[in-house]
């Protein structure tokens, strides 16, 4: 297996989507390439990072005030609406 | 389901559990969209708006937060191409990447970024880091990776083939991780900050 065939599958590796098949293709590729090994392991802490990171929190306050903002619209909408029989 | 359902038949309580359920999800997307907090908190209040006077449609073939995923991303999008109307902004084009997806530097991280940087530095170059991402990856991979929607759902939020999220993903996990290897291999090799 080359390398560039491995990253095309790194997606797939990662996210074990693979049969076992191709799977131990791959595992194999990463027991002898080390920079496979250190690409395959660097993104999947990327990935693990991202998911961690509480980047975008919604604040406690904001968030009451997007909630009643919400339902407030939603109100005002269906008593806007025809009823409908 | 029932949730769901009961909000279709009119019962605002429910719907309203809905919201609490999914605002913050819909916030994290739409401010990852947009990069912009006003603008992800008017998305929030237009997606839930459009979903509550849309319910009726839902067909229930999906999962609600799913339909709920796609207006948001509508709505984020449509907010990104006003603010930036020089771009266009679009997930169905094929996004150029030349060879950024391509690894280029190649070592191990160590110690741990979370060791080597605190929680505020941290944030700073990941939020930096994904705001440099083509809108296309980048939207595809809030939703794989960090709200943790399948390749499936996300094809459906994103009306994307499954083929064309897995190759989206690919490019945007390679180029955050070769972007990424700027500033956690760097303090490693003894270098400093940039």
């Amino acid at each position: 297996m080359k390398c560039s065939e491995f990253l095309n599958e790194l997606t797939n590796y990662l996210d074990g989507a693979l049969d076992a098949r191709t799977k131990s293709e791959l595992d194999n590729h990463l027991a002898w390439c080390h920079n496979c090994y250190v690409v395959c392991d660097t993104t999947r802490k990327t990935i693990e990072i991202y998911h961690n990171s509480e980047l975008y929190e919604l604040p406690d306050d904001l968030r009451a005030r997007l909630e009643s903002a919400i339902m407030s619209k939603c109100c005002a909408h269906k008593k806007s609406e025809p009823p409908t029989s | 389901m029932a949730l769901v359902r009961r909000a279709k038949r009119g019962d605002d309580q429910a719907f309203e559990e809905l919201v609490r359920r999914y605002d913050r999800n819909v916030f994290r997307i739409a401010q990852h969209i947009t990069q912009n907090r006003e603008d992800a908190e008017d998305v929030v209040q237009e997606a839930f708006l459009k979903a509550y006077s849309n319910l009726e449609k839902f067909q229930e073939q999906s999962k609600f937060y799913t339909w709920l995923v796609r207006i948001a991303v509508n709505e984020a999008l449509m907010k990104l191409r006003r603010r930036k109307p020089e771009r266009t902004v679009s997930l169905d084009e094929e996004v150029k990447t030349e060879d950024d997806s391509l690894p280029r530097e190649v070592a191990d991280w160590s110690p741990n970024p979370e060791q080597m940087y605190n929680q505020g530095e941290l944030r700073e170059i990941l939020t930096r880091t994904i705001q440099g991402l083509p809108a296309g990856f980048r939207t595809v991979f809030v939703l794989r990776d960090v709200e943790g929607l399948s390749t499936e759902e996300t094809a459906q939020a994103l009306e994307l083939s499954i083929p064309a999220v897995k190759s989206r993903l690919l490019r945007a996990r390679l180029q955050l991780r070769e972007r990424l290897n700027r500033f956690f291999q760097k303090r490693a090799s003894g270098d400093g900050d940039q």
